[in-house]
């Protein structure tokens, strides 16, 4: 299982109250995590990523093992650490005020 | 008891305040979707506890939420809104084409006769309706096609606002977009007609041009379907003629900038705005908020004090936040960009707030309940 920490307002919206865990058949890249995470909670779709194009919304960041992957290609493979459910893979909102 | 429930979007989260029929005093329950942009809350005319809500935010965009129980719980339903086809450019700021590209919900707007079915107006300007409760969405796209190249945005995005459907004929819609015009369709949506002929603008080259006017906000008496009224950028308006032409009732307002115009719920011709100071203030003249009401369906306008701050204020109302309801001593309710939401339970006569310290006020809708 990986795990997938997702801001709070998604949380909210998820009604879950801290990190999730996701199943990926398959290989364990960007996009099939996504894939999984939205099909187990339908509810958001569209806040992480646009829903035709499949693109992260501007203010949304992925973080993993203490790097910064937002800008990977969505078929690159996640880290070990995170498909071994060690770390978690991070959705950040980005820090914007108001 | 009959009573009321007051529907309120905010900045950060919606509220829903409820009362008898005395509206003396209020509950206040909330906030909904805290944290989140809710520009519009409406309820169905058929089923008063179903209620729809437009939750968006800039980090995570929009959610729509559907309550079966008037506003108890909440489940999210369909956020997919996907223009018809190739979406095409219109006007930018400088001039130059831009491509449509979705941003949020600003309305939404339940059928008269069907609860399943509800329409949004979004920005970037379109019209979508749902016939399964919000679960999916269409693009009515007829309407982009009148002339859709030649709108722009105004200051707060090119946002379809303002649905209003004809309770006399079910294939007649008019909707407003800023900056735009006022459009209606007689075919259920299909294709639209720009109604703008009497508008004048000087915000824009042509100042009767058929489209490309900041419409801020229509509203229609049920009982007298072909009568429209709208506060214009500048210049509160009225058709006789379903919108086929219009002309100017501004009379003896302070300004004749606004955003919300609303109609008394038995009095077809009594209407009410809120004038604000402009270019670029946006605040009541002299800091005196003053709702002006005409009984002659405008040109004669008399100032609506009693209850409001006469000094030091400096708040906005948009053009969403004002709304009627049916009882018969007509409830009028208005909420500013101050956080207070203000109710009259004379037609205006006087007025007290319901809530003081609400973030933002970004519309206010109202139920009549039985």
């Amino acid at each position: 299982m990986i795990r997938v920490v997702i801001p709070y307002h998604l949380r909210t919206l998820a009604q879950v109250t801290s990190e999730v865990e996701i199943h990926v058949d398959g290989q364990a890249t960007q996009g099939a995590l996504l894939d999984a995470l939205e099909s187990k909670y339908p509810m958001l779709r569209g806040t992480i990523r646009d829903q035709a194009t499949k693109e992260r919304r501007p203010f949304i960041r992925f973080f993993a093992c203490g790097e910064d992957l937002s800008l990977e290609s969505p078929n690159s493979p996640l880290p070990d650490p995170i498909v071994k459910g060690v770390e978690p893979f991070r959705i950040v909102g980005a820090m914007a005020g108001g | 008891m009959s009573g009321v429930r007051v529907l309120v979007g905010t900045h950060k989260g919606a509220f829903i305040l409820t009362s008898d029929a005395k509206r003396k005093k209020w509950n206040v329950n909330g906030p909904h979707f805290a944290g989140w942009e809710v520009y519009h809350m409406h309820g169905s005319p058929v089923d008063p506890n179903r209620l729809y809500a437009s939750q968006s935010s800039g980090w995570f965009g929009q959610i729509i939420q559907r309550s079966n129980n008037g506003g108890q719980t909440w489940e999210p339903v369909g956020n997919k809104f996907a223009y018809e086809g190739v979406p095409g450019t219109h006007l930018w700021y400088d001039g130059t084409q831009h491509p449509w590209e979705f941003k949020r919900v600003w309305r939404l707007e339940p059928s008269l006769t069907d609860p399943d079915t509800v329409y949004a107006g979004v920005e970037d300007a379109a019209l979508f309706r749902s016939t399964d409760g919000g679960q999916n969405w269409q693009e009515l796209s007829g309407l982009r096609e009148a002339k859709g190249h030649l709108w722009q945005p105004g200051a707060g995005g090119m946002c379809l606002h303002t649905i209003i459907q004809d309770p006399s004929n079910s294939q007649r819609i008019y909707v407003a977009i800023s900056a735009a015009g006022a459009f209606r369709t007689d075919d259920d949506g299909q294709t639209w007609l720009p109604i703008n002929q009497g508008l004048n603008s000087g915000e824009i080259p042509d100042t009767s041009a058929e489209v490309g006017h900041c419409v801020h906000n229509l509203a229609m008496h049920p009982s007298h379907p072909n009568i429209l009224f709208m506060q214009k950028h500048w210049d509160v308006m009225r058709s006789d003629n379903s919108g086929d032409s219009w002309k100017e009732v501004s009379g003896n307002l302070p300004s004749d900038f606004g955003f919300p115009i609303a109609v008394h719920a038995h009095e077809p011709n009594t209407i009410y705005v809120v004038p604000i100071k402009s270019d670029s203030e946006h605040f009541p003249p002299d800091g005196k908020l003053r709702v002006y009401r005409s009984r002659t369906g405008g040109n004669e306008w008399e100032a609506l004090t009693k209850g409001l701050p006469q000094s030091d204020c400096y708040v906005n109302i948009l053009r969403s936040a004002m709304a009627v309801d049916a009882l018969d001593s007509c409830g009028i309710y208005f909420g500013t960009t101050g956080g207070q939401v203000y109710a009259s339970s004379d037609s205006g006569d006087s007025w007290m707030p319901i809530v003081s310290n609400l973030p933002a006020v970004l519309s206010v809708e109202v139920q009549t309940l039985p």
